[in-house]
């Protein structure tokens, strides 16, 4: 339990120092990284390690931000240090609602398989983002107002920003979804997934329930979805079912790519590098007039599967930065 | 008087119109090694499917420990006690040779999924018993130092072997093993038809065994089914097996009897 | 009863669109098992060749059978010769990757092909020639039979019949069924199947061309994101048919213009989009092989 912790601890301390340190513009694009690394790992225990293939995280996304920005109308949060406990259980309720979506798209539809399952999984997303569009009781296609965010709170001297929660909501819950998922594959659930991924019928004959595998993957890759929908939820105060477009879900299928399926820390640099990458090409919009960041996106995506299909790590992993610190090798955790 | 531990009563597989298994009917007592034989395409393997709950028998009946199985799913058929290797080896390629024993070993694990999110004590214990168990067993076919290797760098003999330690890690009553030694020269077969009797008697396996290659088959098992388009032509001992007309217009044609 | 009949002339009309597009995605995926998401922006993209052909023959305004002729001429060169461009560049050097990463390319593609198009085109919708002037040719029963809508059946009608012809009755016809039984098979029996593949993306890519000179005949706003949904809905009309199935194809846009036109006119035309989901998701849980297509058995 140290290192989480240690890690956690180091992130908050260079969470302080960002907050001084940059602009409200680099603040949220920093909290956009850390969602979809949350969104990435996540989506890589279904595609990476179980050898699904999901096409509708927006979808559980969409679920998780929804009710968890729903659920601070109805209870908003208290003031002061407190409130990072309210957004806590708000993710965790998202969290819960999205993994009940998961479970009830996943049972039907993991009997399928390769492309047939994209295009469910593409389906269902769109379909939860269609009746999104059609409740009114979510403000549907106008958006929903009025989500409880963080809020500044004054102590003394010192003032604990709305980033500064933000930042420590969402830095928690990276490590908890890079914790479980990571030591979930080092245990029978986590080769039950691989399993499947490898050779379906061959794991059957192993005695494995491969259709649970399957779901419990898809369950829990919603779960963290959901979370990953809350934090986007309280952090932009407004939410707008054309946020969960397919195009959300292929990013995600992107940074799993791009880091290498199988490979958790690939997702999180996968992840940093296609958040930031349409802000640092910025200047080259500028110079050239015109908006070629996306063409110059999509073109890479077409590269990287031509020339490097494995993604940047394959299905490795880097060596833990505690163990090297600590000079006890790679393989500490 | 011997238990049956396994009995097909007259199954039968259709696809389309072919009967590929036409009602098989046969038993297997507990402790026994049978040969299951013929020529290709004879519904060997097929019928191997649908004992281990691959594909579901058109007609017919399975029986595991006097219980029916068909309708079962293989991996609830593998937790009652029944394993299977494949003729076309179905590793876990991207995993270590010991990784694949562990998937096999699956079934010794009782912890949750909080157990291992948050290293409780009852994961490292049933993680440590599990991991020398399956080495144990990989140390049987000699592969305890390849433990960390890739299966897929295995050799093709070796990944045959390890294929059987998987599904022995099952801790099954009763292996089929689909023709475990194709592909092996001469001298390799014997050896694993050594080790195979060996098993068979250090696990108290019952052990069913399809073979292409019917001298090998007589060296070793008790009794033989011979199977030709889907149906039994013949069963017995090898030397009744050895002398059957049926078996011999089976395997060499009619005009081969000459 | 009128009403009735009146959707469903609509839908007949839609269906058959969307019959045309779904092709596209059967034949190719029938001879890679590939879905092939570029091919809703191929789609778009003969929309685009189609306005400025039309721009550059001075067609822009005036509506005809010969201005019908040449936006399909441009609509199909425009969509055949990116389509074969697309399957050279971005597909044959992955023709032995996985399959995840085929799709993920054509994945990429599409979004290359979107964005580009919105540099290249802009992002506002444009004008569309007009193709033929709408009128009402007879009415029956309160039922009223219009120019546009027999003109796009008649157009469906004969591209239909010339690929019916083209598959089942002329030699390259034949090739491209034998490689979608069996690449390997038919290489080795003298098949250039890289040509066939090659062929079968402009061919079905030039179909995609004449849905989307009929769709702007109907609807003349054209933008670079247009292909998205029509392309969607076409690609469940070929799941629905049977993936692979060049038959099930049109049966699968007959039906899911159909349905859509009942949806929105007997519920609500808020839930139109998401009834193609729905349908989708109907088909692959009951019947993942599509209404006439087979299911495989997995050899083990």
């Amino acid at each position: 339990m140290k290192i989480p912790l240690l890690t956690l601890l180091g992130a908050l301390v260079i969470g302080v120092g960002i907050n001084f340190g940059t602009d409200a513009f680099i603040q949220l694009t920093l909290i956009y990284i850390l969602i979809n690394m949350i969104l990435a790992m996540s989506l890589n225990l279904v595609n990476g390690f179980t050898g699904q293939f999901s096409l509708g995280h927006a979808g559980f996304m969409a679920v998780g931000a929804y009710s968890s920005g729903f659920l601070s109308t109805l209870i908003p949060p208290a003031e002061g240090p407190l409130q990072i406990l309210y957004f806590l259980i708000y993710a965790g309720c998202g969290g819960l609602a999205a993994a009940i979506a998961g479970f009830l798209v996943g049972l039907p539809s993991l009997r399928l398989r390769g492309d047939y399952l994209a295009i469910v999984t593409l389906g269902f997303g769109e379909i939860i983002r269609v009746i999104l569009l059609n409740t009114p009781s979510v403000g549907g296609a106008r958006g929903m107002y009025g989500i409880k965010g963080p809020a500044d709170w004054t102590l003394g001297e010192f003032t604990f920003s709305k980033f500064l929660f933000g930042y420590a909501h969402a830095i928690f819950w990276v490590i908890v979804c890079f914790i479980v998922i990571w030591r979930l594959m080092r245990s029978a659930h986590g080769r039950a997934f691989l399993s499947v991924r490898e050779d379906e019928i061959a794991a059957e004959a192993m005695g494995i329930n491969t259709t649970s595998a399957k779901v419990r993957a898809f369950v829990l890759s919603s779960f963290f979805a959901g979370i990953a929908g809350s934090i986007f939820a309280h952090y932009s105060n407004y939410l707008n079912p054309a946020s969960f477009s397919f195009n959300r879900s292929v990013d995600a299928v992107i940074m799993v790519v791009l880091g290498g399926m199988g490979s958790l820390s690939g997702s999180l640099m996968a992840a940093a590098i296609i958040t930031a990458l349409p802000e640092l090409l910025r200047p080259l919009q500028q110079m050239t007039g015109v908006d070629l960041r996306m063409v110059i996106y999509s073109l890479c995506l077409i590269l990287l599967m031509i020339l490097r299909p494995k993604g940047l790590m394959g299905n490795k992993e880097l060596p833990s930065p505690w163990g090297w610190l600590k000079k006890k090798g790679a393989q500490h955790e | 008087m011997s238990e049956k531990l396994l009995e097909a009563r007259s199954i039968t597989i259709q696809f389309g119109g072919l009967k590929a298994v036409d009602s098989l009917s046969f038993h297997i007592n507990k402790g026994e090694l049978i040969g299951l034989i013929g020529p290709n395409g004879s519904g060997k393997t097929t019928c191997f499917n649908m004992l281990t709950g691959v594909y579901q028998p058109t007609s017919g009946e399975v029986f595991f420990n006097g219980r029916v199985i068909n309708g079962l799913r293989p991996y609830q058929i593998s937790h009652l006690g029944m394993t299977r290797t494949f003729q076309n080896i179905r590793l876990f390629k991207e995993l270590t040779v010991l990784e694949n024993v562990l998937v096999g070993g699956c079934q010794q694990i009782s912890y949750g999924l909080a157990a291992p999110v948050l290293h409780l004590k009852k994961f490292f214990e049933q993680e440590k018993k599990l991991t020398q168990r399956s080495l144990e067993l990989l140390a049987i076919f000699d592969l305890e130092k390849k433990a960390n290797d890739l299966a897929s760098s295995l050799p093709y003999g070796e990944q045959r072997k390890l294929e059987i330690i998987r599904a022995l890690a099952t801790s099954p009553q009763l292996i089929c093993l689909d023709e475990p030694a194709a592909g092996m020269n001469h001298h390799e077969t014997h050896q694993l038809m050594e080790t195979i009797a060996k098993i068979r008697k250090d696990f108290n396996l019952t052990v069913l065994l399809i073979e292409h290659d019917m001298k090998l088959v007589m060296g070793i098992c008790e009794r033989i089914i011979v199977l030709d388009h889907g149906v039994k032509i013949e069963e017995g001992n090898p030397v009744l097996i050895q002398n059957s007309q049926k078996v011999i217009e089976a395997y060499l044609g009619p005009e081969g009897i000459q | 009863m009128q009403d009735f009949l009146q959707h469903f002339i609509n839908g007949v009309s839609l269906g058959s669109i969307y019959a045309l597009i779904a092709l596209g995605y059967t034949m190719v995926y029938g001879i890679l098992q590939l879905i092939n998401f570029a091919h809703s922006d191929v789609y778009m993209i003969g929309a685009f060749s189609a306005y400025y052909g039309a721009m550059l023959l001075g067609f822009q305004n005036r509506p005809g059978i010969a201005a019908l002729v040449i936006l399909l001429f441009f609509a199909m060169a425009g969509c055949a010769l990116l389509g074969f461009t697309i399957e050279r560049l971005a597909y044959r050097p992955l023709r032995k990757a996985p399959k995840l990463n085929i799709l993920i390319t054509a994945i990429g593609v599409s979004l290359l092909l979107q964005y580009s198009g919105q540099v290249i085109f802009g992002a506002d919708p444009k004008v569309f020639p007009s193709v033929l002037q709408d009128s009402v040719i007879t009415e029956f029963l309160g039922v009223q039979l219009k120019v546009l809508d027999v003109a796009v059946l008649l157009v469906t009608f004969v591209m239909m019949l010339a690929l019916h012809y083209l598959i089942y009755h002329t030699k390259v016809g034949r090739a491209m069924r034998a490689v979608s039984t069996n690449m390997n098979v038919a290489s080795m029996l003298g098949v250039n199947s890289d040509r066939i593949i090659s062929f079968t993306f402009a061919l079905g890519s030039a179909l995609a061309g004449v849905g989307s000179v009929l769709v702007g005949m109907k609807y003349p706003k054209i933008e670079p994101l247009m292909g998205m949904m029509i392309g969607l809905k076409a690609f469940v009309a070929a799941v629905l048919g049977g993936i692979g199935n060049i038959p099930g194809a049109v049966l699968g846009g007959l039906l899911m213009g159909l349905s859509e036109e009942m949806v929105v006119g007997y519920l609500s035309s808020t839930y139109r989009d998401a009834l193609a989901f729905g349908i989708l998701i109907l088909i692959l849980i009951f019947r993942p092989a599509g209404l006439l297509g087979r299911g495989g058995v997995e050899k083990v």
